[in-house]
């Protein structure tokens, strides 16, 4: 991006700049953006992007895998070919671990969709080198990159630079209108809530024949905690942001339990089938949370608060119910025809870029929610009461940095003769 | 076929349909589940000579959908939602392979023949007291019902109407006034195609024998991914379907045409 809409009203108005004028009849407002993590999430973010009304190009693309890199780019180039937003050459397209530097180099946006593990480094280098920001949730595994992505935040804020983290049920009519609502007071102050994300479980890869033991765990990175965080962080964050958000607070305790029962299969790697976490709130409320990827299981994920003088039931399918006591219906959300959050985020994203007028920067949010699975996880994990500030400050590192990785270097986890991972357990595993 | 009174299912045609089987019931989580899973169902697997038979060389494995997709409306007992045409087919196809007998899913004609109660014609009763027969916006207490819970039509089939809008085999467009034999409009784009049947989530006035439905993108809205996903919908908590089998099982060169091409969702 040459010029944003105010700067070139600037240059009209100065009568030093008709030189410039001549090199430049009209303002270059194009938006470049860089795709960092090229899996069908990341692919579809770089479609939203494009979809937006700004006029914005894709112009670098890294990965580790080169199928994925691949696989993305002709679908992207289906989609946008024509239009002539897509647009990155041969020489723009990068692999390895350390391709995300060169592609950020070159583009004002980057979207940053790699498996979460590896986001605080990518972050961090965003906004280092001026960048603004797409990043998915979480931002990071463990209590070190929720630290990098927080004193990051503060820069961002610092550059004026707009982050969007894809927690997208803050770009969701549904809950934008009830959080309105809630901190109108209609139903009051939120003593306690229960947040689910129940259900049977994600994708598997398979371990390809001559990959090595990091190549297998980048491949199939849900079922590891250092690349995935568990699927209280990759999924269940979700609900958890939702408590956060309505409470308008993070908590300051957790403690829970859970294990690993049915899902136990080596290809399912490290972690846990189901975890409950409490979490207590600096003003008293309770939230109780629960994830379970167990088939054949009640099935639900959608968050419930009650406050002082009502509830309120939200979840992603445009529902959001707000009642009184006992029972009289106080508000509920009609969801047709609701935008697509997903390109809400991007619609909002590109505008404040191009504006100028409002920064968004979701960072701070991202990491305090991020953090706060961490917490719940570390709570499963060890089966003792976790303190916020604690756990933040933990020193125990599960990503290495950005030096050691290589298809070559050794995870932070490593299978028995048999193929399986060590589990957590309860008691005895330590989290801090 | 098809209502003078509706644009939309105009002009009145007559048409006629070969002999075929149909399921009582819509497809439940529990039975659509075996196929997505496919961890049950290494029972006898049928000879290659009958796979030849049905056109069938390989059956499609469905991805596991990455959240729920019943929305918490219940999955024990209650019909499969957020079900593309394309999964539905391949449930087809695997049943097929598993079964060595020829399942589909039924065209548009079928499914309206049947929901008029065949030679029975006993749709009037059915409209004339609705709610003893169908889910429908105005009783359903905003989401699905186990399947089976209010009374069949004259076929013996339960929630023909209402409960989920059921796939057919059809793409969607205007009705020529046409009149002939095992009609199947072929479809040549991933949308629009037909539903049938009405929902949970419809007004009665759309719970009828003749009602037609379009597919849309907008029923993956909320998928994040690009492509979209070929097995799942995102905003389709109303769209499930029923299986048929024809009395007597085509040559395979009639069935291979059954079994459709996937089309990538770019959308």
């Amino acid at each position: 991006m040459k010029g944003s809409a105010m700067a070139a009203g600037a240059v009209m108005l100065d009568p030093f700049s008709s030189i410039a004028s001549h090199f430049n009849t009209s303002v270059d407002d194009t938006i470049k953006v860089a795709l960092i993590g090229c899996g069908g999430r990341g692919t579809g973010a770089a479609n939203q992007a494009m979809k937006t009304k700004e006029n914005v190009k894709l112009v670098a693309m890294a990965d580790v895998f080169e199928d994925r890199l691949k696989g993305s780019f002709e679908t992207l180039t289906k989609v946008h070919g024509e239009s002539g937003r897509m647009a990155v050459p041969e020489e723009n397209k990068f692999l390895g671990f350390d391709s995300y530097k060169k592609a950020i180099d070159l583009a004002d946006v980057v979207i940053l969709t790699t498996p979460p593990g590896f986001r605080p480094w990518h972050f961090e280098y965003a906004v280092q080198q001026g960048k603004h920001i797409f990043m998915e949730k979480p931002v990071a595994t463990d209590a070190y990159g929720i630290r990098k992505v927080l004193e990051n935040a503060e820069i961002a804020k610092a550059k004026k630079l707009n982050v969007v983290v894809g927690l997208q049920r803050h770009y969701q009519s549904n809950y934008r209108e009830a959080v309105k609502r809630i901190n109108d007071g209609m139903i009051g102050d939120i003593i306690s809530g229960q947040v689910y994300w129940n259900d049977g479980g994600v994708w598997v890869n398979e371990r390809k024949p001559g990959m090595t033991e990091m190549e297998y765990q980048v491949y199939n990175w849900y079922y590891f905690t250092w690349i995935c965080g568990d699927h209280i962080l990759e999924q269940h964050i979700h609900n958890i942001d939702v408590a956060n958000w309505f409470i308008g607070e993070y908590p300051v305790r957790a403690q829970g339990m859970g294990g690993r029962q049915v899902r136990t299969g080596k290809e399912y790697g490290e972690i846990f089938d189901h975890h409950f976490v409490e979490f207590e709130y600096p003003g008293g409320a309770i939230i109780s949370s629960q994830c379970r990827h167990q088939r054949d299981c009640m099935s639900r994920v959608s968050e419930t608060f009650q406050g002082t003088k009502g509830s309120v039931y939200t979840n992603s399918n445009n529902k959001a119910l707000l009642k009184n006591y006992p029972n009289s219906i106080l508000y509920e959300h009609a969801g047709e025809g609701d935008p697509n959050p997903y390109q809400v985020e991007h619609d909002e994203l590109f505008a404040a870029i191009k504006e100028g007028k409002v920064i968004i920067n979701d960072a701070e949010n991202g990491a305090k929610s991020t953090m706060t699975a961490i917490m719940g996880r570390m709570a499963t994990y060890s089966g003792k009461v976790m303190n916020w500030d604690e756990a933040l400050a933990s020193n125990k590192r599960l990503v290495d940095d950005p030096e050691q990785w290589s298809w070559k270097s050794q995870p932070p986890t490593l299978p028995d003769e048999n193929g399986f991972y060590p589990i957590p357990a309860p008691g005895q595993t330590e989290v801090l | 076929m098809g209502n003078n009174a509706i644009p939309t299912e105009s002009p009145e045609h007559v048409m006629e349909v070969s002999d075929f089987w149909m399921s009582v019931h819509e497809v439940t989580w529990q039975q659509y589940e075996l196929f997505v899973r496919r961890d049950k169902n290494n029972a006898d697997p049928i000879s290659n000579e009958k796979l030849k038979e049905l056109g069938i060389d390989g059956v499609s494995r469905a991805t596991q959908p990455y959240t729920d997709m019943s929305f918490g409306m219940g999955k024990e007992g209650f019909p499969a939602v957020n079900i593309t045409q394309y999964a539905a087919l391949s449930y087809c196809k695997w049943l097929s392979a598993l079964t060595g007998d020829f399942y589909r899913l039924p065209t548009e004609a079928e499914w309206e023949y049947t929901a008029k109660g065949g030679v029975l014609h006993d749709y009037f009763t059915v409209i004339n007291s609705l709610d003893d027969y169908a889910w429908h916006k105005g009783n359903s207490s905003s989401h699905y019902h186990a399947v089976g819970l209010k009374k069949p039509n004259s076929l013996g089939l339960y929630d023909i109407l209402g409960n989920v809008s059921e796939w057919t085999m059809d793409a969607y467009a205007p009705y020529e006034n046409k009149s002939t034999k095992d009609f199947w409009r072929i479809p040549q784009e991933l949308y629009p195609r037909v539903a049938r049947g009405g929902s949970w989530m419809d007004e009665r006035s759309k719970i009828t024998p003749t009602h037609r439905i379009d597919s849309q993108p907008g029923w993956k809205i909320r998928d994040p991914q690009l492509p979209k996903s070929r097995w799942w919908h995102t905003n389709a908590p109303f769209i499930g379907f029923r299986i048929v089998r024809p009395r007597v099982q085509p040559t395979p060169e009639e069935i291979i045409k059954y079994w459709l091409k996937p089309i990538e969702d770019y959308n």
